[in-house]
């Protein structure tokens, strides 16, 4: 329990980041950083797009899976690593 | 005839096998060729038949259903929670996620994901991982590709006239910043055969959603022209078929903020207005077929600011005045603007002359119709464009006798042109026969360097988008097309400026020599004929002699034969005396 908050805190305190959600397989949020409104919009929209990479990985090569996704905009990037059961989102502004 | 075989079985064998066996044919009809049949038909000794061992195909158009799309947001509404929890209640929420966070498959998953995720984190403030390398080299790639690449132009959208009854699309106006929207002015521009049931609205377009404009301008009569206020992207100007200028705030919805009063407007369909630089940002002037140039506040519509009657002779007077189609009008030249007007002439014009007489400076004479387009280059503004009758036209400022330069006759009339605003060589004409022409005078200047049919009907309009990318055309159905053309039309090449400008310079020194032989030539045809008369009236004189002459000679001869006759009286006297004195010897 602890870990998980130091692990939540290194990641919030790196150079660029905006914001963590974590979301489950069903898509709630469980934990984040940003506002509710926000939080419901990415976990809706991220979780089905999540969904759709993996089958897409998967379709290609059964024995392939998704390990992590980078959606990089013109703005910021949307990093989303995946687990079975959870999602750790972090959306990042790259400096340069 | 029929072929019947009657086959008998008792009842009592029905069932039984069969026992086949073999027996020879057995001949049941036999049809004898008919040759009188034969005399119907000829033999043919050869023929030509195509033949072919492949599939017989048959050519059908298809033609897909337009679907009408429509951007529209989803409303995220929560939604995942198990059965138990009430998502609008915080304190099931809240004990939902604290047991999920006491699950140890929580805790597991969650460290394993957050040392990958910081590793791309750090990899990301540490490098950019997505750099372009050799990014140099391809753009020198490209440009290499672009030299030999064939000029093109591709349709990227198509905005149609929502409306049934269609109208021209008459004027078009990119927006001033972003380049995002266009506004489009449609009106009926054949005289009084506007449709009872034609709507007056003029739309907006987003160029990225064509089934519907983003506004629709509500004016009194419909627009002939429209323009965006440089300055301010909010304001548009209008200028309709009935005479009246309105202006319109996109922020206030689509009816017009205010209207110029009737009593002093123009008469006559405003045909261009144009927004003028100045301080305030307010200030604009127009031109209508009926001969005037009317400055306009927007702050105060009521009447203009100022009057011009286009009357070459300079007598303000309205009924000798030129008819205007189209007005042109530099930023960095504020005090001098010019007209072109439906007799042909190009009218420059002193904004600053004291009196109204003096406003008028020169015309350019040279075009046999009216002049529908009239546009500076933006590069060199001493040279005019001039689009009008079967041929476009360049013009120097200097040179008032004819253009410096001009496009081949064309086969259809053309309606309007512009130049390009990145290529000093570059410009854009739309004929009516609907294709739109891309002259590079550089290049090519006997043909147009790219010719694209874009639709069947007319095509009335047309602009060049800020960046020189995309094309906008108008038609007289109320099509407004988009193309994009390809990027050797819109690179400057390395040297540009420099050619085109001793490339108008040639022109206008060839100009100004032929100007000055024509000069030379009508001084010596003059002086002939001054001679000339002379001598007529030298002639004159002359004719009366011949008559004198007569007279002389009638005069002389009457006298030469009275000599005669007295010769002869004499003569005979004298013989007779001799007689006389012989008679008296004897």
């Amino acid at each position: 329990m602890a870990e998980v908050e130091e692990t939540l805190k290194r990641i919030q305190s790196q150079k660029g980041v905006q914001g963590i959600i974590i979301i489950n397989a069903e898509g709630i949020p469980i934990k984040s950083t940003l506002d509710n409104s926000s939080t419901v919009q990415y976990a809706g929209l991220l979780h089905q797009l999540v969904m759709k990479t993996r089958s897409t990985v998967r379709d290609l090569d059964p024995q392939n899976d998704l390990t992590f996704l980078r959606v990089r905009s013109k703005k910021n990037e949307i990093m989303i690593a995946p687990d079975k059961d959870y999602f750790l989102i972090v959306i990042q502004n790259p400096s340069d | 005839m029929e072929i019947v075989y009657e086959y008998v079985k008792k009842r009592s064998e029905f069932g039984r096998p069969c026992n086949f066996s073999d027996r020879p044919a057995d001949l049941h009809l036999d049809i004898q060729p008919d040759a009188e049949l034969a005399a119907c038909f000829f033999a043919l000794d050869s023929r030509d038949v195509g033949m072919q061992c492949a599939a017989d195909m048959s050519e059908h158009e298809v033609n897909t259903e337009r679907i009408e799309s429509e951007s529209r947001g989803i409303n995220h509404v929560e939604g995942g929670w198990p059965n138990n929890v009430n998502p609008q209640e915080i304190e099931h929420t809240m004990r939902f996620r604290k047991k999920v966070e006491k699950d140890e498959n929580y805790i597991k998953a969650i460290l394993k994901l957050g040392t990958q995720m910081e590793y791309s984190i750090k990899q990301n403030n540490t490098i950019d991982i997505y750099e372009e390398y050799f990014e140099e080299e391809q753009v020198e790639e490209e440009e290499m590709t672009d030299a030999k690449e064939q000029p093109a132009a591709k349709t990227i959208n198509v905005f149609r006239d929502p409306n049934e009854v269609k109208r021209t699309a008459s004027s078009l106006s990119w927006h001033p910043d972003g380049n995002h929207k266009l506004a489009v002015g449609y009106s009926c521009l054949e005289f009084q055969r506007a449709a009872k049931g034609m709507s007056f609205d003029s739309y907006i377009w987003d160029i990225e959603n064509r089934n519907q404009p983003e506004l629709t301008l509500k004016p009194v009569s419909p627009l002939v022209s429209l323009e965006y206020n440089p300055k301010d992207s909010h304001i548009l100007l209008g200028g309709s078929y009935n005479g009246q200028i309105a202006y319109w705030d996109t922020r206030k919805g689509g009816q017009p903020v205010e209207m110029s009063a009737i009593e002093h407007s123009h008469r006559d369909p405003v045909y261009k207005v144009i927004w003028l630089q100045s301080k305030t940002g307010t200030d604009a002037f127009s031109t209508s077929t009926d001969g005037q140039v009317l400055w306009w506040d927007i702050r105060n519509m009521k009447e203009p600011t100022e009057r011009l009657v286009l009357d070459p002779s300079k007598k303000e007077n309205l009924e000798n005045a030129l008819t205007a189609v189209s007005l042109e009008f530099e930023t960095t030249m504020p005090t001098k603007f010019m007209v072109g007007t439906e007799q042909g002439l190009v009218v420059a014009c002193n904004r600053k002359a004291k009196t109204p007489a003096e406003k008028i400076v020169c015309t350019y004479s040279g075009h046999r119709g009216p002049i529908y387009a009239l546009q500076r280059n933006p590069f060199f503004p001493k040279y005019f464009l001039t689009v009008a009758d079967w041929t476009a036209r360049i013009w120097s400022e200097d040179i008032r006798e004819s253009s410096i330069m001009s496009t081949t006759f064309d086969m259809a009339y053309l309606m309007d042109g512009c130049w390009s605003p990145v290529r000093p060589s570059v410009f854009f004409t739309v004929k009516m026969d609907g294709t739109v022409d891309v002259w590079d005078f550089l290049f090519k200047q006997n043909n147009p360097t790219l010719s694209l049919k874009v639709c069947d009907e007319a095509l009335c309009s047309v602009r060049v988008q800020s960046n020189g990318r995309l094309l906008a055309c108008g038609s007289q159905l109320g099509t407004a097309t988009l193309l994009e053309i390809s990027p050797g039309l819109y690179t400057m090449q390395r040297n540009e400026r420099a050619l085109a400008n001793e490339m108008f310079e040639r022109e206008t020194r060839r100009e100004k020599i032929l100007e000055a032989r024509l000069r030379e030539i009508r001084l010596k045809e003059r002086s002939r004929l001054e001679q000339v008369k002379e001598e007529e009236v030298q002639d004159a004189e002359g004719e009366e002699s011949p008559e004198e002459l007569i007279a002389r000679a009638e005069k002389e001869f009457f006298q030469i034969v009275e000599a005669e006759i007295m010769k002869w009286k004499k003569e005979v006297e004298k013989e007779k005396e001799k007689k006389v004195s012989e008679q008296k010897k004897c």
